[in-house]
């Protein structure tokens, strides 16, 4: 009966989203406020709709009911109560109800929270989102549809693919969908934005905070892919180039250009085509993340069935779409009046340079991902592009991005002055070059990473000039510069943090220089020095799991004759599936980790082992947090929250006492 | 600076920064790329030996032999041709006797392989793409094998 609820419930959002998606934009049309309140209300309601179909799909997962297929397929009673839960996403159905759940979340968040957006820019803004979610649960009920029945039931599950039997599993899809999906916000904006024809600084403002929640999440999304995939694919490597993984960092990087060139076109009413532009681009490029990783063309562990109705459908609906969006952009744009001029040395053009090196580093990782396609497509001939294309592409466009970071910061709107820049920042180079070459003393070889290394030093040094320029001044007291500091805007301090997140993150990446392998054959009580540690085998016993058998190997790192810590690695066999899975050993000293990987026990008792030392490697990940910690600090700025302006201009109008 | 200067400088850098970045595209296309080979492609396509390639198909039955230091040979077969693959180094989870798997490395002569890198597969079900698409090519495909 639950379940019945939910599929009904299913049907009934797609019923709505249809209305959703034409009264309120007949009703803006016709300038008729009834038909364009429907819109929150519909957005609302199709949220609640959908969350109850997804309650009932987690419902039939905590209950192992194994009438409905998808449960057969993914699921077993002996597994864990996480991954019952989180197992509701782990599979294609699943996941892609997540996809609009997260949709019609956003919907119901912009319908609640745009009650100060133009009730016309809104009911558009809000019909748009409602072909996205129309196109999505056609897709689902159609060619996905995770209530389907399975009769008569069998007595037990297939269980979910083990490696995805990881916490992982539970935090890594809902934060990158919600940085996926988050872009969809401002791409309804932009749609309505360019059906409605008017487009203004107010219009930047209205769409910030949605592009900073996507961007925010997307980045904690995509950090925590990579560190899962660290940690459970045994090889110690965090990014592959993996054409799944390029399909997310590719709307990351078009939506981190977004939030650049959004903020010129508030401050300056400028760039304003090219915002727009951006923001069709950002969301085009996570439908085609999504295309490409759930329609099959791809075969990864993302890819849980192929199935070619489903590429069809969502080749489709990407088609439609994106199709559609660019083809309204041509017809509307012309349309748009440029604003506001500024030098080619201001912030304006710093942050020009900043899109353009953004955008075209992602047009690199567009050509690397889909050329093998598109050459198997056309000649059969099958490549495979790896990691050497992307670092001779990819890392020569961003370097320049990371030496324009701090400059772009203390150049002045409009007219800047690139020596007084410069100037500012001799603090932070001298600080990158005494870093870099302290760094190269202390671990000697590849001069690769030293450069990396005093280059992220400049960048998170840089990131500060500014704000440290605008608190101090000759003489101040500490309260004094205190108070300043506190007084600054929070955006300021966002931007500050984000930009100094991207350089821990790269400090992280250039230490990988600096690692350390080995691989052998270990005995019990044979020990190996690892880095700065030395590593012993204690022993290789089995251990019983709830839904698997597992190997553990127990290791003892010692640092000068002192155990200061143990780790575990351990295969694991999953009976159901019958496969084996491997999880890594970590210990993290000082920022570095120490990471180990068994394999299978030799028949003369030895067992191979994988060790790393990997120095300053957490920065990555810890880089990627401060990023999203100054994302949400900008958030949190109250001087840019929607209708400040309005409040300060009624203000404004108050008679003079 | 009139506007029209302003633009220039600014169509200027954009085609600048295109510029540099599809030579770096081309370049990195020329040299970077790896092609995919079945074994029978290697016998019908003839590459030249000390190619860099992936050889992918399946891992013959009883051909793994396991040496000293982690040295192991094992034989790729298809449908219709064979070749012999060396290795050194840790093998996936995956590396079985009958499953699919790709091998990249260089070509020492037409029937044998040196490779630097086995590559791991994430499950059971996961035939590497290019392997199924050669072996349907061949008529040697079975969607659905029964698990063993």
């Amino acid at each position: 009966m639950i379940v019945e609820t939910g599929h009904y419930a299913l049907v009934l959002a797609l019923a709505l989203a249809l209305v959703q998606a034409t009264l309120p934009l007949w009703g803006s049309r016709k300038n008729d406020p009834a038909l364009m309140a429907m819109a929150p209300s519909a957005a609302i309601i199709q949220f609640i709709l959908v969350a109850i179909a997804f309650g009932a799909l987690t419902w039939a997962y905590l209950t192992s009911d194994f009438s409905l297929a998808n449960v057969v397929q993914n699921s077993h009673s002996q597994k864990p109560l996480i991954y019952k839960l989180s197992g509701v996403w782990g599979n294609h159905e699943g996941s892609m109800l997540l996809w609009v759940l997260i949709l019609a979340f956003f919907g119901a968040l912009v319908a609640v929270g745009g009650r100060r957006t133009p009730q016309n820019l809104l009911a558009t803004t809000l019909a748009v989102q409602g072909w996205i979610s129309g196109a999505f649960l056609l897709f689902i009920l159609l060619t996905s549809n995770p209530f389907a029945r399975m009769l008569p039931p069998p007595a037990e599950g297939n269980d979910l693919n083990p490696i995805l039997q990881d916490p992982g599993l539970a935090i890594h899809p809902p934060l990158l969908y919600l940085g996926y999906v988050g872009f969809s916000i401002t791409f309804s904006f932009a749609a309505a934005a360019l059906i409605n024809g008017r487009i203004d600084a107010q219009w930047a403002r209205y769409v910030r905070p949605w592009t900073l929640i996507a961007w925010i999440f997307l980045t904690l999304g995509i950090a925590m892919g990579s560190y899962w995939a660290y940690y459970t694919l045994g090889w110690g490597g965090f990014w592959f180039w993996d054409p799944v993984e390029n399909a997310s960092l590719m709307p990351w990087l078009a939506g981190t250009a977004l939030l650049h060139s959004a903020t010129v076109m508030e401050k300056r009413d400028a760039l304003k085509i090219w915002t727009i532009f951006l923001a069709i681009l950002a969301f085009s490029l996570s439908l085609l993340g999504t295309f490409l990783v759930r329609s099959g063309v791809l075969t990864s562990v993302h890819a849980f069935a192929t199935d070619p109705q489903r590429g069809v459908f969502i080749l489709a609906i990407l088609v439609f779409f994106i199709g559609g969006s660019l083809a309204l952009f041509a017809l509307r744009g012309p349309l748009l009046k440029a604003g506001g001029i500024f030098a080619p040395v201001s912030r304006e053009g710093a942050l020009v340079l900043n899109n353009l090196l953004l955008t075209t580093s992602c047009a690199t990782v567009f050509v690397g991902t889909l050329y093998p396609l598109a050459l198997e497509a056309l000649t059969g001939d099958k490549i495979s592009v790896g990691p050497p294309f992307f670092n001779y592409t990819f890392v020569p466009l961003f370097v320049p991005i990371f030496l324009a970071m701090p400059l772009g910061q203390v150049l002045a709107w409009k007219r800047g002055d690139l020596l007084g820049a410069a100037q500012r920042l001799v603090v932070a180079l001298i600080v990158a070059i005494c870093g870099g070459l302290i760094l190269a003393a202390m671990q000697g070889e590849p001069v690769i990473s030293a450069v990396f290394a005093g280059l992220s030093l400049f960048v998170i040094v840089g990131a500060f000039v500014e704000i440290w320029g605008r608190i101090s001044g000759g003489g101040l007291s500490p309260s004094v510069m205190f108070a300043r500091a506190t007084g600054l805007p929070w955006s300021a301090w966002g931007t500050a943090i984000a930009h100094a997140g991207v350089g821990v993150s790269l400090l992280g990446l250039a230490a990988t220089g600096w690692g350390v392998e080995k691989i052998l054959a270990m005995r019990p009580g044979d020990h190996v020095a690892v880095g700065p540690y030395e590593v012993t085998l204690d022993k290789v016993e089995p251990r019983p799991g709830p839904n698997y058998d597992e190997t553990v190997a127990h290791m003892t790192i010692r640092s000068g004759g002192n155990a200061i810590s143990t780790i575990e690695p351990s295969r694991k066999f999953y009976r159901a599936r019958q496969m084996t899975t491997t999880d890594a050993g970590l210990r993290t000293f000082s920022l570095g980790q120490i990471y180990a990987v068994v394999t299978e026990q030799n028949s003369n008792g030895e067992i191979d082992v994988r060790l790393y030392w990997k120095p300053y490697v957490a920065l990555i990940w810890i880089g990627a947090i401060i990023m999203a910690l100054g994302g949400a600090i900008s958030l949190a700025d109250r001087r840019l929250r929607v209708g400040v302006a309005r409040r300060a201009r009624q203000a404004a109008m108050q008679p003079a006492e | 600076m009139t506007r029209k200067q302003r633009r220039l400088i600014l169509i200027g850098s954009a085609l600048g920064v295109l510029f540099v970045a599809a030579g770096l595209t081309m370049f990195a296309l020329r040299d970077n790329i790896v092609f995919f080979y079945s074994p029978a492609e290697i016998a019908s396509k003839a590459p030249a030996p000390g190619t860099r390639m992936r050889l992918g198909g399946l891992i013959k039955q009883g051909s793994i032999v396991r040496g000293e230091n982690r040295s192991v040979t094992f034989v790729v077969a298809d449908a219709e041709r064979e070749i012999s693959v060396s290795y050194t180094g840790l093998l996936p989870d995956l590396f079985r006797e009958g499953q699919g798997v790709v091998a990249e490395g260089v070509l020492v002569s037409p029937t044998s392989f040196r490779a630097d890198s086995v590559l791991a597969k994430h499950d059971e079900n996961y035939m590497p793409r290019e392997v199924a698409d050669a072996l349907k090519k061949q008529g040697h495909w079975q969607p659905n094998e029964p698990k063993k």
